[in-house]
């Protein structure tokens, strides 16, 4: 559990973080939001120390983050930015070996460890772990920065921007893997984005900022229903609005009864990927199938279209 | 089928065309001060050499001329420089008289531009090979036993050049050595001294412009005024403050010329760490404060490394511009090759001159090149080592 208590950042006159307070629940993960000079990436900062607050405090777990030297602190949590920000002159290996090397575990515990992530990460550590990070592809540099950074099994992993090099593809490919990480360690992840899309995708949480206040911390769908200021509600993207909430369900809670003809949706698919299936295939309703293909009932446009309302 | 050119090899035909046929191989003359009379090839060499070489000479022009495989331009520009190299040592005892031992033969102006001809034609085929660092190497070696071979052969011994030495054979190594000591040590004070500035220069930015402006103008003092300017201080250290004398320190001789060496080293090696230093990718620094290293940690494990190539470029430009200032060193009395030169030129003995120069010119060379290899080894290490 992170929590951040009246946080303040000031730079001479300029205060770019202002009173910030939030809790960030444990083995969740909490988007931070906002335009460029929102004071995000300085709030980010201030949890591992890159960036010493004004006034505040923030406690890891209970424990404030001061009681530490700010190197030792820093190695008990994970840290993934844009660029990956890679060594160029050292392999992938010891790149990833990089912590753990710093807190001394003995080799063969760091060799074991890189192994286990660069498999998780569906890198072979025998073709990847000797290559140096100019031979790898955009996607793979990043891949291995996220994995150098959970090198040491940290609690807390702090992102920023981390995927704001990639493509649209890649992107979203590494989203999903960052997802499936996050359930597999439990990690507790804090994303500074300016990308709302992804912070719906990727936060339990999502916190706004704006100006170095923080406008709102809520659940995705609660940002969208209730946006606390018109700052947010542009933010958000009024068109965008139905679809970003569609996105945030599964088609297995909006499954009717009944049958329909057609390509069957699978019933872990996104309530959003649906209708568009929905709307492309000029089809009122298709059926829905389970993770074992068995037929669950169907999915119409017009029960979407009413979960995708301004919920009351 | 056309005849192709090639475009080097037109500027390398016509100057090795000019300086077989037009320009004097060798010169003879009767002492070693007065002016001498050139000879051409055919007449510095016996009966069969001098056609034999002009033969070869023409041979190798040609190759050079027209576009033709790089095996045949190797061979070529190899065989004539060791013609050439063997035809200097035959014509140096072909034309000194019998029993005449005041009489001087030295290379002339022929014979230079033939040597400057192939060695450009060798350079160019070397170049285009891209050879590995590890094999320049090899062949600067080669190079350097071959000619080394000649000079204990004693087939140069009727060249000036050699006379000269053998007349000073002593003090030739002896003042080996001090230019040596003097290029050397001034680069490692100036390394040791050089880094940790340009390391502070780099962390705090207040001080960079400051340090680079200073160092900047120290450059730009002729080494002369500043030999000058540094009698009446080191003077003043060796008459005031106990033990300086006895340590060496004096107005005159090595210390000054030391120190001036050690002044004009600073800029390259501080200027050169602070560009390296701030060529390090900022997401990697970054990534390291980030992930709890040290100030320390940072530096030696993550900036130094990579900045590592950028201060060896530095290096080498303070070896090698060092080996050739420290020939001024002996104005002042402070020793080196340059002792030579200046005692060269006060009884205008030109081949005297030429002791000085050679070495030197051979040492900075051979540095040049040793440098360069280490300066691609380490930057292209972290590649090959992948690759293989």
């Amino acid at each position: 559990m992170i929590e951040i208590e009246n946080i303040t950042k000031r730079y001479d006159k300029q205060t770019v973080v202002n009173d910030v307070s939030m809790v960030i629940e444990p083995r969740t993960i909490a988007a931070i939001v906002g335009t460029s000079g929102s004071g995000k990436t300085t709030l980010l900062r201030m949890i591992n120390r890159l960036v010493e607050p004004t006034s505040g405090t923030i406690k890891l777990d209970g424990v404030d983050n001061h009681s530490l030297p700010d190197y030792e602190l820093r190695r008990s949590i994970g840290y993934a930015i844009q660029g990956h920000g890679l060594f160029p002159h050292r392999t992938v290996a010891q790149n990833i070996a990089t912590v753990p090397l710093l807190l001394g575990w003995d080799k063969e515990r760091i060799d074991e460890r890189v192994d286990e992530l660069l498999r998780l990460f569906q890198l072979d550590p025998a073709a990847f772990g000797p290559r140096y990070p100019h031979e790898l592809s955009g996607g793979q540099q990043q891949r291995v920065g996220v994995a150098r950074a959970l090198a040491a099994k940290p609690n807390v992993l702090l992102m920023d921007e981390p995927f704001g090099a990639l493509d649209p593809i890649i992107r979203t490919k590494a989203q999903e893997d960052l997802l499936a990480i996050q359930k597999h360690f439990g990690t507790t992840i804090i994303l500074v984005t300016h990308d709302m899309e992804e912070a719906v995708h990727l936060g339990h949480k999502i916190a706004v900022m704006d100006g170095g206040r923080l406008v709102q911390y809520a659940k995705p769908a609660e940002i969208l229903a209730k946006p606390a200021s018109s700052f947010v509600e542009t933010l958000v993207g009024s068109s965008e609005r139905p679809f970003r909430l569609l996105s945030l369900g599964r088609v297995g809670d909006a499954v009717e009864k009944g049958s329909a003809e057609g390509e069957a949706i699978p019933a872990d698919a996104s309530q959003r990927d649906a209708l568009a299936e929905l709307l492309w295939s000029g089809k009122p309703a298709l059926p829905v199938r389970g993770a074992d293909g068995k037929a669950l009932g169907r999915i119409t446009v017009d029960g979407l279209v009413k979960l995708a309302a301004r919920p009351a | 089928m056309a005849i192709r050119f090639d475009k080097l090899g037109v500027v390398i035909a016509a100057i090795a065309g000019y300086a077989a046929f037009f320009a004097p191989f060798a010169t003879f003359r009767a002492n070693r001060i007065v002016p001498g009379e050139g000879r051409f090839i055919l007449d510095a060499l016996p009966a069969v050499g001098g056609p034999l070489l002009l033969a070869l000479i023409i041979a190798a022009i040609f190759v050079a001329l027209l576009k033709t495989p790089l095996a045949w331009r190797l061979v070529a520009s190899v065989a004539v420089l060791i013609a050439l190299a063997l035809a200097i040592g035959v014509a140096g005892s072909f034309l000194t008289p019998p029993n005449n031992t005041f009489a001087r033969i030295s290379p002339a102006s022929g014979f230079w531009l033939l040597i400057f001809a192939f060695t450009l034609l060798l350079a160019d085929v070397l170049t285009r090979l891209e050879l590995s660092p590890f094999v320049r190497i090899g062949i600067l070696l080669v190079a350097a036993v071959a000619v080394g071979a000649l000079l204990a052969s004693g087939s140069w011994d009727s060249l000036s050049i050699l006379k000269e030495y053998a007349n000073r054979a002593g003090s030739f190594w002896a003042e080996a050595r001090k230019h040596v000591a003097l290029a050397l040590g001034s680069l490692v004070a100036a390394v040791v001294v050089g880094l940790p500035i340009g390391i502070l220069c780099h962390r705090v930015e207040v001080l960079r412009a400051g340090v680079l402006n200073v160092l900047n103008i120290i450059q730009t003092i002729p080494s002369i005024a500043l030999f000058g300017m540094l009698i009446g201080p080191l003077g003043w250290l060796a008459l005031h403050v106990p033990g300086a004398a006895a340590l060496g320190i004096r107005g005159i001789g090595t210390a000054p010329a030391f120190v001036a060496l050690f002044l004009y080293s600073l800029l390259p090696v501080v200027a050169n760490t602070v560009v390296g230093l701030a060529g390090v990718p900022k997401a990697a620094n970054e990534a390291a404060r980030g992930m709890g290293m040290t100030d320390r940690q940072r530096l030696f494990g993550v900036e130094f490394p990579l900045a590592f190539p950028v201060i060896l470029t530095g290096i080498r430009i303070v070896l090698v511009q060092n080996i050739g200032l420290a020939t001024i060193a002996a104005l002042i009395g402070g020793g080196g090759f340059g002792v030579f030169v200046f005692q060269g030129v006060g009884q205008t003995a030109m081949d005297l001159v030429l002791l000085g120069a050679v070495p030197t010119v051979s040492l900075a060379f051979a540095a040049a090149i040793v440098l360069d290899a280490v300066i691609e080894l380490t930057a292209t290490s972290r590649r090959r080592e992948a690759v293989a």
